[in-house]
């Protein structure tokens, strides 16, 4: 019996498919024409075709953060990959799992300077989690295999791929295996909390007086939402979610006080301030959370459990560290806390939401919108938040309208909120949600974007029509780079320096010539109509362009050197 | 204040840039760093001599062992270690009471000299850093100077204690 041959290009093919994958979002090019060839051939992967490569990395993205699938992205060498960069950062910095497989220059030429070479490995080295250059057959599948267990275990993230051109082609061919099981001497991630740190974790939340609960994006990612859930109701304590943790408890439960940090909401800054103990979960301390480290929680005892141990004590120390995955040890926290009978204090209890409610009172998220005014841009936030039942998927780019959303769209559930935090890189909107539609097709998915957001990756409109990808898209247009002219008017005393978007285009045009539907709202009264109305359009992609008030700034906001319950509540008004 | 840490890691290509990577990307600091295959030739043994207080040093442990190809760090410093490193100086020996001194110098830090030119004296040391600073120091006083060349120190903990796969 003689053994079954394959090219270099069909084991990247076959790899992937052994690995359960469906999708690869890319765009072709010279060196990995080969690969194109084997996916042309066979029909277990659908291949999407984007039309800017960092669209696809972002649609990955996108389809990741919405299933907890890995998301594959497949570039040409050089630009190809080049154009990867801005995507791999996001979901580095946002910890999510990719593979992206890059084309590279025959091995023989590499070190030339040949046409479309960059060291992409080099290039991507500080944004990923790990890296492979394959240099013959035989490392592809394990290269793959490698990199889909690096990339979705531990605290997850993008992993890069180099495939030289000389071991795709035809010239060479090899048998095929792929081991799926993989161990690694140098990579053990943490599973369990040490036991000892969870009694003593345990044993602090127990006598804890002011205890508040501080989860972040490690809870969505670990799909831990339910577990966070029961412990925070056993706890009966506060609980806050920072910008990726949004949906890791839904957005109406009672305990919930909102967002933290810089736009987060006055009780829930409040509530951290004022804390004796903070349990924090799934969350990195992130200066935009902090505000000004000196002066961060002064009173607090800080329980930090994270996957990452890099992420503990790197910008706020912690006085009980747990390095484990942050469900185990929230079980690990429940049954301890069992073990020792916990039963919450009534008392202390009785009074800490006191003052919290005094804090809830100020009604921190809250803006004026009186008929005859421009809309507002809370406003437009609500209304779809209505006309959704609060279901949608909810992709955000970055600016202004992102920190509307996240205020104003209370979310039920993890992955429902979808946005670029750490890196914040604006042109994510429209790509994450065309991968959240690819694998939802029949939920309302929206991309909640800018002016100008929206015309960094608004070529993907062609991909929708490609697809049929019918995203709602709704722009919230203030013809300014809004959050820019804020920290301007803020800051540098209102020098709108080049934040104001001259000559913008007729979005409802561009919609339609793409062969979507464009809807244009340019007063209040007309808003929840027409608003309704596109989100009644099932099978074509809308593009909903909503003239909004550009003098309204994001309240509440953190007082820039302050400390994290420092906030502006309004223009001049302090909290 | 120094540290001196032991890393062993995968010897696969471009191990050492994440290294380097990763300490200029953080803005760590970096005094020496030297890196030569084990007897294990899978792994690679690397010492870095570096700077910073102790939430520093903790970062830099815990971020060098994040990166996938490494497989175990260690800080030396605390415990009782041992610390070499070597030095080779080339220096100025154009008369009889350079020459001499220059070997008397040699012969009092235990180094050798190991080459010689017309007018020059080549030596060789090994010492920790301290050492190494002292000795170039003596032989300022004497002599000019040509040449320096430091191989960083590497370490190991004295002792049963061993860093190992």
């Amino acid at each position: 019996m003689t053994t079954e041959l394959f090219t270099g290009a069909e084991m990247v093919v076959k790899s992937l498919s052994a690995l359960k994958v469906k999708y690869i979002f890319g765009y072709p090019g010279g060196s990995v024409l080969d690969i194109y060839d084997a996916i042309f051939q066979q029909d277990e992967i659908e291949h999407i075709l984007v039309r800017h490569e960092q669209a696809a990395t972002h649609m990955a993205d996108g389809y990741t953060r919405a299933t907890g699938e890995v998301g594959v992205v497949l570039a040409t060498s050089g630009p190809g990959a080049t154009n990867c960069i801005t995507g791999i950062a996001t979901a580095y910095y946002d910890s999510i799992p990719m593979v992206v497989l890059a084309g590279q220059v025959a091995s023989s030429l590499i070190g030339n300077d040949a046409f479309q070479e960059t060291d992409i490995v080099g290039c991507t080295r500080p944004i990923v989690k790990h890296s492979f250059n394959c240099r013959s057959l035989a490392d592809i599948p394990d290269a793959i295999s490698k990199a889909f267990y690096l990339a979705s275990t531990g605290r997850p993230g993008p992993v890069v791929i180099e495939l030289p051109k000389n071991i795709l082609t035809p010239d060479n061919k090899g048998p095929f295996s792929i081991e799926t099981d993989i161990k690694m001497r140098s990579y053990n991630p943490n599973i369990k909390g040490h036991p000892k740190q969870i009694k003593k974790a345990a044993q602090t939340i127990a006598s804890a007086k002011k205890l508040v609960v501080y989860s972040g994006g490690g809870i969505v990612i670990a799909d831990a939402a339910k577990l966070l859930t029961t412990l925070v109701e056993t706890l009966k304590a506060p609980i806050t979610n920072t910008l990726m943790g949004l949906g890791g408890i839904s957005g109406t439960h009672k305990q919930f006080v909102g967002m933290l940090g810089m736009h987060g909401s006055l009780e829930a800054n409040k509530s951290m301030a004022n804390a004796d103990v903070i349990l924090a979960l799934g969350a990195r301390f992130d200066d935009r959370v902090t505000n000004n480290v000196e002066k961060f929680c002064p009173n607090a005892t800080i329980i930090h459990v994270d996957i990452d141990p890099t992420s503990i004590s790197k910008t706020i120390n912690a006085h009980i560290p747990v390095v484990g995955l942050v469900e185990i040890v929230m079980q690990q926290l429940l049954d301890e806390l069992e073990e020792i009978n916990f039963t919450p204090d009534e008392a202390a209890l009785s009074q800490w939401w006191q003052q919290i409610n005094l804090w809830r009172a100020v009604k921190s998220n809250s803006y004026e919108q009186n008929s005859g005014d421009k809309i507002k841009p809370q406003r437009v936030i609500e209304a779809m938040y209505k006309i959704t039942k609060g279901e949608a998927y909810v992709c955000s780019d970055v600016g202004q309208h992102q920190m509307f959303a996240a205020q104003y769209y209370p979310f039920a559930k993890p992955r429902q909120w979808i946005n670029s935090g750490g890196l914040g890189t604006m042109g994510f909107g429209l790509p994450a949600a065309m991968g959240v539609k690819l694998a939802f097709p029949d939920k309302h998915v929206i991309c909640i974007t800018g002016d100008g957001s929206i015309q960094m990756n608004i070529q993907e409109l062609s991909t929708c029509s490609q697809y049929n990808l019918s995203v709602v898209i709704v722009t919230l247009n203030n013809r300014s780079l809004g959050m820019v002219r804020q920290w301007q008017d803020m800051v540098y005393g209102g020098r709108h320096s080049s934040s104001y978007m001259e000559s913008l285009p007729d979005f409802v045009k561009i919609a339609e010539a793409y062969g979507h539907v464009g809807i244009q709202i340019d007063s209040l009264d007309e808003l929840d109509e027409k608003l309704t109305q596109a989100f009644n359009i099932k099978d074509r992609l809308v593009f909903v362009d909503v003239m909004v008030d550009e003098n309204e700034h994001v309240y509440p906001m953190q007082i820039r050197t302050g400390a994290i319950d420092e906030m502006w509540l309004k223009k001049g008004v302090k909290a | 204040m120094r540290r001196i840490l032991a890393i062993l890691m995968e010897n696969e290509p471009g191990s050492l840039s994440r290294i380097v990577g990763l300490f200029s990307q953080r803005a760590f600091n970096i005094e020496s760093l030297t890196v030569a295959p084990t007897d294990d030739n899978s792994l690679s043994r690397m010492t870095i001599a570096t700077k910073g207080d102790d939430k520093v040093l903790e970062q830099i442990v815990k971020q060098v062992n994040k990166l996938i190809d490494v497989i175990k760090i260690t800080d030396i410093t605390d415990r009782k270690h041992i610390e070499r490193e070597l030095l080779l100086v080339k220096v100025g020996a154009m008369n009889d009471k350079t020459r001499t001194e220059v070997t008397r110098i040699t012969e009092i830090f235990r180094g050798n000299i190991i080459d010689i030119g017309k007018q020059v004296y080549t030596v060789q040391l090994t010492g920790n850093a301290e050492k190494l600073n002292a000795f170039i120091d003596a032989l300022q006083n004497e002599t000019e100077i040509i040449e320096t060349a430091r191989s960083g120190c590497v370490g190991m903990a004295r002792g049963d204690k061993a860093l190992r796969v």
